[in-house]
C-alpha cells in the first residue's frame, strides 16, 4: 500500500467532525475547480456551477501518485459528475469516487458546504 | 501426478505447452520439454527479421520465465536420442533418463538439402534456426571484408526462399533465386500470379531464375557458382539452401512407431500415433498421408491433445485442412486460398492490372455457384471476405467476377460482410464469429466499435480483421436503425464542422450559450469542452485565458504539464533565430529556478520542471527580455522551421529564414483543430525538412514550392507539391485559404496529412478550391486568417497584467506553498522528476 493514498479516505456526510474553512467561493471557478491545503492533505474542490453542487476529493491522481486532480475538467459523463485527470483523462465520479473509464482505485470524496459565500469541507479528525 | 513428455520446443511444441496450461485439469499433470536448439521456441515464421535486427530475444514465443511460472520443466541444448515404449521411458543424449504416461512428439522438420555434387562445399548454409542465419551473416561479413560485390544464390523459391533473398539484397549482396519448377511458390501460385510477383521482387533487386536444375556447385574446398547444364555455369560466392523441409521421423524409428514411406510420423485424425499413449504434432506428423508445413493447422493439432488429454476425447482433426495463406512478402501482398491451382477442373475468372502489378484470379465450380479457390498477388485486400465466402461454401453473385474487380468498375457491388453466416469465424485469434459479435449488439451489451472490441476480443490479436470488425458494426448498428455518427461525444448531436458554423452564424461566446441551445442536455465533458474552447478561439481569436476552466490541460496554464505534474515552458523563437543576449537570458532563467534545459525536437529550448506557482514569476522574466508564448501547449502553430538560406548558405536561393520568421509571426497563436508545423528551406537539399511539414517551403529557381498535408508523429507523410515556383505574397495567400479551409472542417485532433488524405477529390479537389476558387469562398477564407492575424495577443502578457486571470497559478487557494509531493532527481548534471511507480 501507498504511503500517500492511505492519507486519503473518503468522509461521509454524518461523519464529519471538523468543517474547515478552506476559502471564498469566489475563489473557485465556475465549473472548474481548484486545491485546498488541509493539515497534510491536498483536496480538490469542484465549484459545479451547472448543477448547483459543490464537490471535493482528494487532489491525488490514483494512477500514478501526482497531485493534479483539481487542474482536471468537469462535467458529466452519462448525467454521472465526473473529473478528468489532467495526465491521462482518467475519469472519475465525482459522487462515488469510482473510476469511470478504467479499474483504477476510486478516490476518496469529502462533504462540502457553503456558508456566507464561504467554501467549507468536512473532515472525520 | 502423470508427467507428459514434450519432445521438441519449437512454435508448435509451445503451443502445445500454452494451451496445455490454459485448460482446465493442467495441474494434475507434471509437463517436461525437451528442447535441442539452446534457447527457448521462438517465431520461425518471423526468422528474416533476424537478419535485420538480430535480436533473438525478440522472436521468442515466451521468455524462459513462462516455463519457470507455469513449473514446466524445460531442459534446452539436450536432444532425446531414444524412446522405450516397454517402460514407457525417454534417454537424452546426456544418458539421462525419464519416465512418462503420455509422449509428445513435436520434433518438427529439418531443411532438406537435395544430393547435388558439392553441397558439402565451404559457402553453402541452410536456413532453419537462429545458429543457421548467424552462420550466414558471419560469412557474408566475412566476404564483404574481400571489397568486391559479392553475389549469392537462394535454392527454392518457395515463400522463406523469398523472405531469405529481400534479406540477402539488403545486406548488400547481389541475390538470385534459383529454383527448379517454372514458377514461384509453386505449392500456391499459378504461371500468371508467379510473373506478377516476379515483376515485383525484381524491381527490388532479386534476380529470378526459373527451370534450373543444379548439376553441380563448382569450386575447390568452397564454392564459386552453380553448374546448371553443360554450358551454364553462373558464379556465386555462397548459396543458401531453402528447398522444403524433411520431417524429423528418426526418433519414431527407434521405437519402431509407424512411419510414411517418404518420411513423417503416421497419426489419426485425434493425432495418435501407432502407440495410442504417444501423439505426433505439426511438421513431424503425417495426417491424411500429408505433412502440413504451415503454423495454423500445427495448432490446430497441439489443441486436438489437449482436448483429447484434458477435455472431448472425440475431438479430431477435420478432413479437410485449410491450407490458404496471406502474407506480406517483402511488402508484397500474396495470398491463396482453396484449390488455387485448379487442380479440380473448375472454372477461372482472372483480373490482371500490369501496371500496378495486381493479379487476382479465382476458381469457381462448373455451375457458376461456389467458390473454389484463388490466388492475389499485389493487392490482398479481398482476401478476408474471399476465404469466408469459401470456408463457409456461401453463394456467389450471378457475375463472379464482381468477386475481384476494383470497386468502381463492375465490381465491389457484392462482399456485404453482413452475408456471411452467423457461424463465420471472423477474427482467428480470439475465434469470435460473425454471430457473436452481431449478438454483442443486438443484446445492447455493445453501443459501439470500443463495446465490441472489449466485450468480443476481437480484433485483439493481429489485428487483421478489424475492418470487418468495424464493417460488421457499423452494418448491424444501422439495421437497428441506430445512427452511426460522427458527433463529437454524448453532449452534442453535431460533429466539429457542424459546430464550427454554428459558433461562427451564431456568435456565441462562451461554452454555456453553446450547451444550452444545442446540447443533449448534460454539461460538457473532456472532448466537447476544449473543442468548444478551440473552435470559438478560431472564429473569435480568443485566447486560452477567455475561460480557463474549459480548455485542455495545457492550455489552461499556458504551459506543458509533464509526468510529476509539473510544466515545461518555451517561449517563441521565431525561424529559430535568436540573438546571444536571448540566449543568455533563457541560461540565467533557467539556471535561476532550476530548470532541466533541452532543445526541442522543433529546435526551441524547452524548460522544463516548473511548478504552477513559478510560472507567473519565470514568465515577467522572459517577457522583459522580450520573449512571448511559443504556444508549444496548445493546437496551433508550434514553429516554422527553417535552414539558414541564402543570407549565409553558398547554396542558398531565397531567403528561409526572413521568410519562416515572417510565417511564424503571421500564424502564431491561431487555434486549430490540431498542432500545425511548418518548414521553409533555402533550396532543394531541404535542410529544414519541410517537406514533413503541414506547410512546407522550398526555394527553387523563379520562387517558392509550396508543399501541404506533410507529417511526422505515428503516421508519418510528406507534403504534397501543391503550386511551383510562387512568389512570397502567393504563398502567404494559398497558405491562408489551406489552413482557414483546414480549420472550418476537419474533425477534432485530426492533422492535415489525415484531413488532406480523406478529403474527397483530393490534392486536385483543393488545388481548385484553394488556386482556381470553385466555391468562391477564397476572399472569405483569406479575410477571416486575416482577421485572426490582426487580434493577435500574447497569452502570457496578457495574463501576467491581469490579477484576475493571475488567480489559477496558485496550487492552492488557501496558501502560498507549492505542491510538497513533489520528488526530483538528479540527472547528467540537471534533474528529473522521479520514476513513477
Amino acid at each position: 500500500m501507498n504511503i500517500i493514498s492511505d492519507k486519503y479516505k473518503t468522509v461521509k456526510p454524518e461523519d464529519v467532525n471538523v468543517w474547515f474553512k478552506a476559502a471564498p467561493v469566489s475563489s473557485f471557478p465556475k465549473d472548474g475547480g481548484a486545491c485546498v491545503k488541509y493539515k497534510d492533505l491536498q483536496i480538490a474542490v469542484f465549484n459545479f456551477k451547472r448543477l448547483n453542487k459543490w464537490y471535493a476529493c482528494q487532489n491525488l491522481s490514483p494512477e500514478k501518485e501526482e497531485m493534479v486532480l483539481s487542474r482536471g475538467m468537469i462535467g458529466d459523463h452519462k448525467g454521472i459528475p465526473m473529473v478528468a485527470c489532467p495526465l491521462h483523462k482518467k475519469t472519475f465520479s465525482l459522487e462515488s469516487g469510482d473510476n469511470l473509464n478504467g479499474d483504477l482505485d476510486a478516490i476518496a470524496t469529502y462533504p462540502v458546504k457553503i456558508e456566507d459565500d464561504i467554501v467549507y469541507i468536512g473532515f472525520s479528525e | 501426478m502423470k508427467t507428459i513428455i514434450v519432445v521438441g520446443n519449437g512454435m508448435v511444441g509451445y503451443k502445445f505447452c500454452e494451451k496445455f496450461m490454459a485448460k482446465e485439469g493442467s495441474k494434475s499433470f507434471k509437463l517436461i520439454v525437451f528442447g535441442e536448439e539452446p534457447r527457448p521456441a521462438y517465431d520461425r515464421v518471423h526468422l528474416s527479421e533476424y537478419f535485420e535486427n538480430k535480436n533473438a530475444k525478440a522472436l521468442e514465443m515466451a521468455p524462459r520465465t513462462w516455463y519457470e511460472e507455469n513449473e514446466i520443466e524445460l531442459i534446452t541444448n539436450v536432444r532425446v536420442s531414444d524412446i522405450s515404449r516397454k517402460s514407457k521411458t525417454i534417454v537424452t543424449t546426456k544418458d539421462e533418463k525419464y519416465t512418462y504416461d503420455y509422449l509428445v512428439l513435436a520434433t518438427g522438420s529439418s531443411a532438406f538439402v537435395p544430393p547435388i555434387k558439392g553441397i558439402e562445399k565451404e559457402g553453402v548454409f541452410v536456413y532453419r534456426t537462429i545458429e543457421d542465419l548467424d552462420d550466414t551473416m558471419n560469412y557474408v561479413a566475412k566476404l564483404k571484408a574481400e571489397g568486391t560485390q559479392k553475389k549469392a544464390a537462394i535454392l527454392g523459391g518457395g515463400l522463406l526462399g523469398l523472405e531469405a533473398a529481400k534479406a540477402l539484397v539488403d545486406m548488400g549482396l547481389e541475390t538470385s533465386v534459383v529454383e527448379f519448377a517454372p514458377r514461384l511458390m509453386p505449392r500456391q501460385l499459378n504461371n500468371d500470379a508467379s510473373k506478377s510477383l516476379q515483376t515485383k521482387l525484381e524491381a527490388l533487386g532479386i534476380k529470378i531464375l526459373l527451370s534450373k536444375a543444379t548439376q553441380q556447385l563448382t569450386g575447390d574446398s568452397f564454392m564459386t557458382g552453380m553448374q546448371f547444364s553443360e554450358d551454364e555455369t553462373v558464379p556465386f560466392d555462397m548459396l543458401l539452401v531453402s528447398a522444403g523441409i524433411r520431417p524429423r521421423d528418426e526418433l519414431a524409428k527407434t521405437c519402431e512407431l509407424e512411419v510414411g514411406t517418404r518420411g513423417g510420423i503416421v497419426v489419426t485424425n485425434d493425432m495418435r500415433t501407432s502407440d495410442t499413449d504417444i501423439f505426433a504434432i505439426g511438421e513431424c506428423a503425417l495426417l491424411n498421408n500429408m505433412i502440413y508445413g504451415l503454423v495454423a493447422p500445427g495448432y490446430d493439432m497441439a489443441e486436438i491433445v489437449v482436448e483429447q488429454l484434458l477435455g472431448d476425447k472425440e475431438a479430431n482433426m477435420p478432413t479437410e485442412i485449410d491450407m490458404s495463406t496471406k502474407l506480406k512478402l517483402s511488402g508484397i501482398d500474396v495470398a491463396s486460398f482453396g484449390d488455387a491451382l485448379n487442380e479440380n477442373d473448375g472454372l477461372e475468372i482472372v483480373y490482371e492490372n500490369a501496371l500496378q502489378g495486381i493479379y487476382k484470379s479465382i476458381i469457381v465450380d462448373k455451375e457458376g455457384k461456389s467458390l473454389l479457390g484463388g490466388i492475389m498477388v499485389g493487392d490482398a485486400s479481398d482476401y478476408s471476405m474471399l476465404h469466408q465466402i469459401f470456408l463457409n461454401g456461401m453463394a456467389i453473385p450471378e457475375n463472379p467476377e464482381q468477386l475481384i474487380l476494383p470497386a468502381g468498375a463492375d465490381g465491389g457491388s457484392f462482399g456485404d460482410v453482413m452475408d456471411l453466416p452467423n457461424e463465420a469465424q471472423i477474427c482467428s485469434c480470439e475465434n469470435v464469429t460473425k454471430g457473436q459479435i452481431c449478438g454483442s449488439i443486438e443484446s445492447g451489451e455493445s453501443k459501439d466499435l470500443a463495446d465490441v472490441v472489449s466485450c468480443t476480443k476481437a480484433g485483439t490479436g493481429c489485428g487483421g480483421c478489424k475492418p470487418m470488425v468495424k464493417d460488421l458494426t457499423e452494418a448491424t448498428l444501422k439495421s437497428l436503425g441506430i445512427e452511426v455518427k460522427d458527433s463529437v461525444c454524448e453532449h452534442f448531436d453535431y460533429n466539429r464542422q457542424d459546430l464550427y458554423k454554428i459558433i461562427q452564424v451564431k456568435g456565441y461566446e462562451t461554452f454555456d450559450e453553446v450547451l444550452d441551445n444545442h446540447g443533449n442536455g448534460g454539461h460538457g465533458c473532456e472532448l466537447c469542452k476544449p473543442l468548444v474552447a478551440s473552435l470559438m478561439a478560431s472564429i473569435n481569436a480568443d485566447t486560452a485565458n477567455k475561460e480557463y476552466a474549459i480548455q485542455d490541460s495545457n492550455d489552461r496554464f499556458l504551459a506543458n504539464i509533464q509526468r510529476n505534474g509539473t510544466y515545461s515552458v518555451v517561449p517563441r523563437v521565431p525561424g529559430g533565430e535568436i540573438t546571444p543576449d536571448k540566449l543568455i537570458a533563457l541560461g540565467e532563467i533557467a539556471k535561476k529556478y532550476d530548470l532541466y534545459t533541452k532543445v526541442t525536437g522543433g529546435v526551441r529550448i524547452d524548460l522544463f520542471g516548473a511548478t504552477l506557482n513559478q510560472l507567473p514569476l519565470i514568465w515577467k522574466e522572459l517577457i522583459d527580455h522580450g520573449f512571448e508564448s511559443g504556444h508549444a501547449y496548445g493546437k496551433s502553430l508550434r514553429t516554422v522551421k527553417t535552414c539558414v538560406g541564402s543570407t549565409w548558405c553558398r547554396y542558398g536561393m531565397d531567403e528561409s529564414v526572413s521568410f519562416g520568421i515572417e510565417l511564424e509571426n503571421r500564424y502564431r497563436g491561431i487555434r486549430a483543430p490540431h498542432k500545425i508545423k511548418g518548414g521553409v528551406s533555402g533550396c532543394i537539399r531541404e535542410c529544414a525538412e519541410a517537406r514533413g511539414k503541414d506547410f512546407g517551403l522550398i526555394a527553387v529557381e523563379g520562387g517558392w514550392n509550396l508543399y501541404l498535408g506533410g507529417n511526422g508523429g505515428a503516421t508519418p507523410r510528406h507534403a504534397e507539391l501543391f503550386a511551383e515556383q510562387i512568389d512570397n505574397e502567393t504563398v502567404i495567400k494559398y497558405i491562408d485559404r489551406y489552413l482557414m479551409l483546414y480549420m472550418r472542417t476537419a474533425k477534432p485532433l485530426q492533422r492535415t496529412a489525415a484531413w488532406q488524405e480523406r478529403l474527397e477529390g483530393g490534392l486536385d479537389y483543393l488545388k481548385e478550391v484553394i488556386i482556381e476558387d470553385k466555391l468562391g469562398i477564397a476572399e472569405d477564407l483569406e479575410n477571416e486568417m486575416q482577421t485572426l492575424v490582426n487580434k493577435f495577443e500574447c497569452e502570457w502578457t496578457q495574463a501576467i497584467n491581469d490579477p484576475e486571470m493571475m488567480k489559477r497559478f496558485n496550487h492552492f487557494v488557501n496558501s502560498d506553498d507549492d505542491d510538497d509531493n513533489l520528488v526530483f532527481v538528479p540527472l547528467r548534471e540537471q534533474k528529473m522528476p522521479e520514476k513513477w511507480v
